[in-house]
């Protein structure tokens, strides 16, 4: 039996890297998107340039579960080295779209599944001159396939090649030729054939379709970051790539003279340096970087917490360790990003979970970062970073000033009425008052230093003095605890014993995985994590259920380790559901995994 | 460490134009060995920046690890310091900068913490030319961790263990000429005459400025069989070229002789007389610098002053076109685009 429904199906891409598929795909989701229909695309891609395997999922669903479901229905198969996995993994019922330029061969013998033969390179030789727009353009062909497949509104998508190529309208218009010749070649030969059918929906309101880079550019524009130092590295290049873009149009003086500073480093150390130095002069500076460099980071990191430096750090995870797979996504930076560096360190993190929190939280960085003098990591990840997401559009109230935390100006150094020091808890909440460099003639300078130092910033290897300064520090982390944003907890049955906590990109799965289980009867409260260190409220939701699931992209349960070893949980109580291969979270392998978890132990073999 | 230095100070020290006393240059007492040549060079920047009548906390000290990289706490007690870590100086000298174009940076850093550690991020800064002088105090050995070879150290040369080195040395000056740094001097801590006036053209030049001061460890490495010891340097410096600083706005008095004296103006309107003491060196020019550095290496000779000028480079900040207004003066007004233009934005994600 076909597969069928309207605005529920998962869509595979299977293309060649470097072929032109990407922007042919983004067209396809976009103008699901402009149905007002939710859909969430995936990129697949490999570490590479040209010539591997991508694919390009986009689910569809109405309903607005946006986590990837796993497994699809439908696969436009353009590359010959997949084709055979691509045709075994269709979902039974499922549709399979090739270009007929080559026949399949004989061992592809389904007989559940529907074939689409396209002939994509023979419409495209015969209409178009240059080869290297006829490669493109097969792209540009399935996708017209596809709309008169499921019945799509055609205008949407030459709106969307018009809107495109506005200021070149001549490059649009092979790009509507190519359309019309798919949807007409499919008229022509495929009447009838797919069940599966995306229809104007009006679920989608003022929604946008933004990846999480871009969102968090948008966040350091608005938080007024003027300073950034980089380091090239996947998938958080296109943070700084966007805040380049973004700076270059909205931060420019009177003489088109720019009001940012950003400067491609040798290396994360100096990328992270150059935020640091920046920041300890008054400046809102970032880095964006990802596993390998926050490895490199470490020492910094530690100088920033001792000597007490604000900076905004964007970490955009992948799959480690060591290179891993770079092009993969993870959530496996945790541990080492809680306590990066060595001695007794501690960092602010933040975990946001779709593109408005990528710019809420991190405009919202700088403020914390500036209030605790401390670095801030923004815990983001290649799923959020570089794919699309749907979210509502960030707003910023133009009310809004920016904490710059306690910093003393010259009047206020003039008045104080006594010694002033770098160091020195004058209020209780272990932050203290810092000076910018320049700022008085006579008053207010300080040493800033890595090695031990009292309350006026002087060097000191006294015991006392020295672990005054830590305890102080341990105190400025309490305060950290009620700046940070607090999780989201729903309580859905105050009797159930289960809680489950997710955080991040794991966030839409879970909800689903969790609502699925619901309709089973299994009822589970969530709380969902937005920063560390945690509050009362973390500990009190373990507390209150007998068993939590941890659900996380890493093996070895890093936010469960984090969470027993900063709430004192029993280590028992907390269970891992992980996810690691690299790819998004699915809601069925977060179902499943808790299904099994549940099933009674006296099963066989037990769950050891 | 940071106690103050005792004594008793006259009434009538000398003032300078900002009516500051050198006294108000000064730092914390040092808690370097006695004799250390990290010492003088201290001395030398407090004189430096006293005769240049710079607001102290106009100036920003920055540094890296090592017993070099201590001393900005034993001068410039009024101006903002930073002790980074290791190797890293560069970098935070380059945020700060950044941040804030108008302070003079002047960061010091030694031989294992420039050569070794902070190779990388040495020739980047030297790339970039930020604007500041950076010092290194060269004793070819790493003084902190007692006494070990540094990068800088001369092949066969010996420390206080007494074994030669056997690696090939870097020569700092050399590198940053040969990539494209605007100002590259050489001094030695034991010849103030020669570097408070480095300090101050290099502290005129606008862009990076390198001043590599031989500064001997007369802990580890002031051996007979040593090259950067206070014997080895006073027996083999000689220099490009005597020369005098004439800092901006002061009145030029002095007549010079055609020929034998070259003049080059710097940024801030200062000029630098070089009176030649080899006719054949033009230190305006790269390639002769650098010959100039490997005919003096190969007679075993160490050659000292200013070793390349060149007043012509732009700057980070003008590379990267950034206003003229400091970036940490920079308000909500001048930064945010605010909430209608992130709504127009939006438009193109829709
Ligand atoms: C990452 C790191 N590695 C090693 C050290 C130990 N260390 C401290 S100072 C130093 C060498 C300093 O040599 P140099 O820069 O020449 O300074 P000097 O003491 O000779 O003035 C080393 C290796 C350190 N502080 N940090
Ligand atoms: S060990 Fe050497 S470099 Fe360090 S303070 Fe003593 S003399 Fe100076
Ligand atoms: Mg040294």
């Amino acid at each position: 039996m076909k597969l069928q429904g309207v605005n529920d199906f998962v869509i595979r891409f299977a293309n060649v890297n470097g072929s032109g598929s990407a922007s042919a795909n983004a067209l396809f989701a976009k103008s699901v998107f402009r149905l007002g229909v939710p859909v969430s695309p995936k990129n697949i891609f490999p570490s590479n340039i040209q010539g591997l395997p991508t694919w390009y999922e986009v689910r569809i669903n109405e309903k607005g579960n946006l986590g990837r479901r796993g497994g699809y229905d439908v696969v436009v198969a353009m590359n010959g080295q997949t084709l055979k996995k691509d045709y075994e993994d269709l979902a039974p019922g499922g549709y399979f779209m090739y270009d007929s330029a080559r026949q399949l061969p004989a061992d592809f013998a389904r007989d559940d599944i529907t074939l689409i033969d396209m002939p994509l390179t023979q419409i495209c030789n015969r209409e178009f001159e240059d080869p290297k727009l006829r490669q493109l353009l097969k792209n540009i062909v399935y996708v017209g396939a596809l709309a008169h497949l499921f019945d799509m509104e055609f205008s949407i998508l030459t709106d969307s090649i018009l809107s495109q190529y506005k200021k070149k309208p001549k490059l649009g218009e092979p790009n509507i030729k190519a359309l019309e010749l798919g949807f007409e070649y499919a008229a022509a030969h495929f009447q009838d054939t797919c069940q599966l059918k995306v229809k104007r929906s009006n679920t989608l309101t003022r929604h946008i379709l933004m990846d999480g880079n871009t969102a968090t550019a948008l966040g350091a524009l608005y938080g007024g970051a003027t300073v950034a130092g980089w380091y090239p590295i996947t998938p958080s290049t296109s943070v700084v790539e966007a805040f380049d873009r973004f700076t270059g149009q909205y931060r420019k003086d009177e003489s088109g003279k720019k009001k940012v500073a950003i400067l491609q480093a040798e290396d994360e150390l100096t990328a992270l340096g150059i935020a640091l130095g920046a920041s300890w002069n008054g400046a809102r500076a970032f880095t964006a970087t990802s596993g390998p460099g926050i490895s490199l980071m470490n020492e910094f990191l530690g100088l920033a917490y001792f000597a007490e430096i604000p900076v905004v750090l964007i970490d955009v995870q992948r799959t480690g360790p060591s290179t891993g797979m770079p092009t993969r996504t993870q959530q496996s930076d945790i541990l080492l990003c809680a306590y990066a560096s060595h001695g007794d360190t501690r960092h602010v993190l933040l975990f946001p979970c779709d593109p408005k929190e990528c710019f809420d939280m991190t405009a919202d960085a700088f403020d914390l970062a500036e209030r605790l003098q401390t670095p801030v990591i923004i815990m983001s990840d290649l799923d959020l970073g570089m794919n699309d997401h749907i979210c509502l559009p960030p707003e910023w109230d133009d009310a809004r000033t920016y904490d710059r935390g306690k910093v003393l100006d010259g009047n206020q150094l003039e008045s104080l009425t006594e010694k002033w020091g770098r160091y020195l808890d004058k209020d209780g909440d272990g932050i203290c008052y810092r000076t910018i460099p320049g700022t008085h003639p006579k008053l207010g300078s300080y040493f800033t230093r890595g090695s031990s130092h009292d309350e006026f910033a002087a060097y000191t290897e006294d015991s006392d003095t020295y672990q005054r300064i830590m305890l102080r520090l341990g105190k400025k982390w309490q305060t950290a605890k009620g700046l940070v944003p607090k999780p989201e907890i729903q309580i859905s049955d105050a009797g159930s014993g289960y809680g489950a906590v997710f955080f991040g990109t794991s966030t839409q799965a879970s909800r689903e995985a969790l609502e699925t289980l619901r309709s089973q009867g299994i009822i589970i409260n969530t709380m969902r994590l937005r920063g560390f260190p945690f509050q009362d409220e973390v500990r009190e939701f373990i507390d209150r259920h007998n068993t939590v699931f941890v659900i996380e992209q890493n093996r070895d349960g890093q936010m469960r380790t984090l969470l027993i070893n900063e709430c004192a949980i029993r280590p028992d109580k907390l269970v891992s559901v992980t996810h690691f291969d690299g790819l998004p979270i699915t809601a069925g392998h977060i179902s499943a995994s808790i299904q099994q978890i549940l099933k009674p132990q006296t099963q066989k073999g037990g769950a050891q | 460490m940071s106690s103050p230095r005792p004594g008793f100070r006259h009434p009538d020290l000398p003032k300078n134009d900002l009516g500051y006393t050198r006294r108000d240059y000064e730092g914390a007492a040092s808690t370097l060995c006695a004799g250390c040549g990290h010492d003088s060079i201290s001395n030398a920047i407090i004189n430096a920046c006293f005769e240049l009548s710079l607001e102290p906390s106009g100036i920003a000290k920055m540094s890296g690890i090592g017993c070099s990289s201590k001393t900005p706490a034993y001068f410039l007690g009024k101006s903002h310091g930073f002790n980074s870590v290791h190797g890293r100086m560069p970098s935070i000298a380059t945020g700060a900068n950044m941040a804030n174009r108008d302070l003079v940076y002047i960061g010091v850093s030694g031989d294992g913490d420039t050569a070794s550690i902070g190779m990388g991020q040495f020739v980047h800064i030297v790339r970039r030319n930020l604007n500041m002088v950076y010092i290194v105090m060269n004793n070819g050995c790493y003084g902190l961790t007692k006494g070990q070879d540094s990068a800088t150290a001369d092949r066969g040369s010996a420390g206080k263990k007494g074994r030669p080195n056997p690696f090939e040395s870097i020569d700092l000056c050399e590198l940053a000429i040969a990539l494209g740094a605007g100002f590259v001097a050489r001094g030695f801590s034991g010849d103030k005459e020669q570097l408070v006036p480095l300090l101050k053209a290099a502290i005129g030049h606008r862009g990076f400025a390198l001043v590599d001061v031989i500064s001997p460890c007369v802990t580890f490495n002031n051996t007979a069989a040593s090259t950067k010891s206070y014997q080895w340097v006073r027996d083999h410096m000689e220099a490009t070229a005597t020369f005098d600083f004439i800092p901006p706005r002061k009145e030029i008095t002095t007549q010079y002789e055609k020929g034998t004296t070259q003049s080059v103006t710097l940024h801030d309107g200062g000029v630098v007389h070089l009176h030649k003491c080899d006719e054949s060196i033009d230190v305006t020019r790269r390639r002769c610098a650098i010959d100039a550095l490997e005919q003096h290496r190969e007679k075993g000779r160490l050659l000292t002053g200013i070793l390349h000028i060149n007043e012509t480079l732009k700057d980070t900040h003008e590379i990267l076109e950034t206003t003229e207004t400091r970036l940490n003066t920079l308000m909500e007004k001048d930064l945010c685009p605010g909430n209608r233009v992130l709504q127009d934005m939006m438009e193109n994600y829709r």
